[in-house]
């Protein structure tokens, strides 16, 4: 088991991040788990994101899963709600709640609502799933806490898609970062260039993406969004920065983990079982996912992992 | 007769007049002195608003949003989050008119402590014309789960709503005028959220009955209209309810069993607001024939006020004419 790190910032063993890494692989078995029960969900969001959750849920976040209301914990915004598997699956790994819980998503009664309910689920900090809007609510609690305090250490984590960054919201909420240069306001983009109809760069071109933030007056970052080390630092840096919002562009491979879903636009609003069949049949998906999660896409045995 | 608590004299010629808006400027720079909890947000129409006497109060507990309505609404959202009670303001055409959406799932699902001011409603905003004239707030509020819908009076009343509303907890719409609009009420006339107050009770000894069901700042044209009915020996009641959601369900049935008819009153469209909450509540309970008074399914266009509220069928005569034709 990872230890959950209550610190800020700090220096990463190896064995630590083997461990992280190890924690993201089950994270992503449990995100398969539930969108097959659940039969409807995104697949490629959630399994690109989870390390980013893992990092931050067992190596960033202030937070305590036993005390979700605790004043001084630091908020993630998902933004994006439709990722929620990967935060369920992630709030449940940490804690939470009872790992099998995670089976109960979409369904009848459940507190997994298929896109985030903040009043179902203790350790939510907002609803989510209209693309758009977390990222100005990530600016009012960043405002807010500005106010209360200007020598806070709490962060504001606000995590948005990149299809999403086509929502004019966005960037009226960017405005008013720039503006009141909100230093704790760490923005993540989940930069996988797909979305539900096709690549990013064929519906609605965002190259430059850093420039564009820069113009805005945010510290950018680009990093590779599985490497945990280089997420680390770069998280770390953002921290750091003063006078302006960060945004960390993390690259991910939609799906990453599976590899015959991976970078397949397809996979975007689609659960195991439900998905493109050119390289798996429906009735196979679900079977095929977890035993490549399992075995590292082949390159263990099965009972060492 | 003329509620105790109303100004004396009420009269089209001697009624002092002032927006609704002014209440709010006023409300809102008192709640922020009560706690600090309270911040204020616009977008560039601070002025207009009236936000301004709070931002100049508590420089930092205003912020600036800037032209984005979309915004302001969420933000607002995040700040409750956090603890505070924002109070955000635009013209309610932009808000709740272009952010409904932002209400919806980050203030009115999230069942978060902010308050909405949306000014400049109803065809009486005049010269602007109808893209500015928010006729249809309260219908798009009012489907709102949490949500709290208030259209005040006047300044008097429009200032009790905004402390009202920063004492409770949970989202709150108001909707506020632009134009000078009669001072009907007094710091004494009562208001609470949720409660109906009867501000014209009728000559008893009259056969005929015409409930006259009031928000917002026509309460006066339908106090002139009652005031006109008796005259002319029919027996009129007019019920203001400043709050159309909740509807304060019991005075209103009360009011429906003493009365042959009721006509509601309002400056919006009358599907979806007071007349769509009263015909809704009371087909159910207590069939009523009801006369609706406001926008009838049209957009408004540019024009003084008081000749557009005429225009669109809400003076005191269309009042009159309303309350006739239902006893007919």
């Amino acid at each position: 088991m990872v230890a959950i790190l209550m610190t800020i910032m700090q220096y990463l063993t190896s064995q630590e991040i083997t461990e992280l890494e190890f924690k993201a692989n089950e994270i992503r078995q449990s995100i398969i788990e539930m969108l097959t029960e659940a039969g409807s969900g995104h697949t490629a969001g959630p399994l690109g994101m989870a390390d980013v959750f893992t990092l931050l849920y067992f190596g960033i976040l202030k937070h305590d899963p036993k005390n979700p209301d605790w004043e001084e914990r630091d908020r993630l915004i998902l933004s994006n709600g439709h990722i929620c598997p990967v935060l369920y699956a992630t709030m449940a790994h940490a804690g939470y709640f009872p790992v099998e819980e995670l089976l109960t998503l979409r369904k009848f009664g459940s507190r997994l609502q298929g896109h985030p309910h903040r009043q179902s689920l203790p350790g939510l900090e907002t609803s989510s799933g209209p693309l758009g809007s977390g990222l100005s609510q990530a600016v009012g609690m960043a405002l807010a806490e500005r106010m209360n305090n200007p020598y806070s250490a709490k962060f504001m984590y606000c995590l948005t898609g990149d299809g999403e960054l086509q929502e004019g919201q966005i960037w009226e909420a960017a405005f008013l970062a720039g503006k009141e240069q909100l230093n704790n306001l760490i923005v993540i983009v989940d930069r996988n260039g797909i979305q539900i109809d096709g690549y990013t760069k064929d519906v609605m071109p965002m190259e430059p993406l850093a420039e564009k933030f820069e113009a805005f007056n945010f510290d950018v970052q680009e990093v590779d969004g599985h490497n945990i080390r280089a997420l680390n630092d770069a998280i770390g840096k953002a921290q750091a920065v003063y006078g302006q919002p960060s945004v960390i562009i993390t690259h991910t491979i939609a799906s990453k983990g599976v590899d015959v879903f991976e970078r397949d636009f397809r996979w975007h609003g689609n659960p195991p079982g439900k998905g493109p069949e050119d390289r798996v049949t429906k009735d196979k998906q679900a079977e095929v996912a977890l035993e490549k999660l399992r075995t590292l896409a082949g390159t263990i045995n099965t009972h060492d992992a | 007769m003329f509620a105790s608590h109303l100004q004396p004299n009420l009269s089209p010629q001697s009624v002092e007049k002032s927006p609704t808006r002014n209440g709010y400027g006023d409300g809102l720079l008192e709640a922020g002195k009560r706690d600090e909890n309270v911040v204020a947000l616009c977008c560039d129409l601070t002025g207009s608003t009236r936000t301004d006497k709070f931002a100049a109060e508590f420089p930092n507990r205003f912020v600036q949003v800037g032209v984005a309505e979309q915004n302001l609404a969420s933000v607002g959202s995040g700040m409750a989050a956090m603890g505070k009670i924002p109070f955000i303001a635009s013209y309610a055409m932009f808000s709740p008119g272009r952010n409904w959406e932002q209400i919806r799932t980050t203030i009115a699902y999230n069942d978060a402590n902010v308050k909405i001011a949306g000014a400049h409603a109803g065809v009486s905003v005049g010269p602007d014309g109808a893209t500015h004239q928010a006729i249809e707030d309260m219908a798009i509020m009012r489907a709102l789960p949490n949500m709290i819908v208030i259209a005040p009076a006047d300044e008097h009343e429009a200032r009790k709503a905004t402390l009202a509303a920063a004492k409770h907890v949970g989202p709150v719409y108001f909707r506020l005028g632009r134009s000078a609009t009669p001072v009907v009420t007094t710091p004494d006339t009562p208001f609470e959220i949720g409660k109906a107050v009867q501000m014209f009770s009728r000559d008893e000894s009259l056969e005929r009955k015409v409930g006259i069901v009031s928000t917002g700042s026509l309460l006066f044209n339908s106090l002139m209209a009652a005031e006109e009915l008796q005259k002319n020996g029919v027996g009129a009641s007019v019920l203001h309810m400043a709050t159309i959601k909740p509807l304060d369900e019991e005075a209103l049935l009360a009011f429906a069993q003493e009365h042959d008819v009721l006509v509601t009153v309002e400056e919006h469209q009358v599907a979806g607001g007071l007349g769509g909450a009263v015909a809704e509540y009371l087909s159910g309970v207590h069939p009523t024939k009801i006369s609706r008074v406001g926008v009838q399914d049209e957009f408004g266009q540019s024009g003084e006020p008081d000749e557009l509220v005429e225009h669109y069928g809400m003076g005191i005569d269309s009042i009159v004419k309303a309350a006739r034709e239902g006893l007919e």
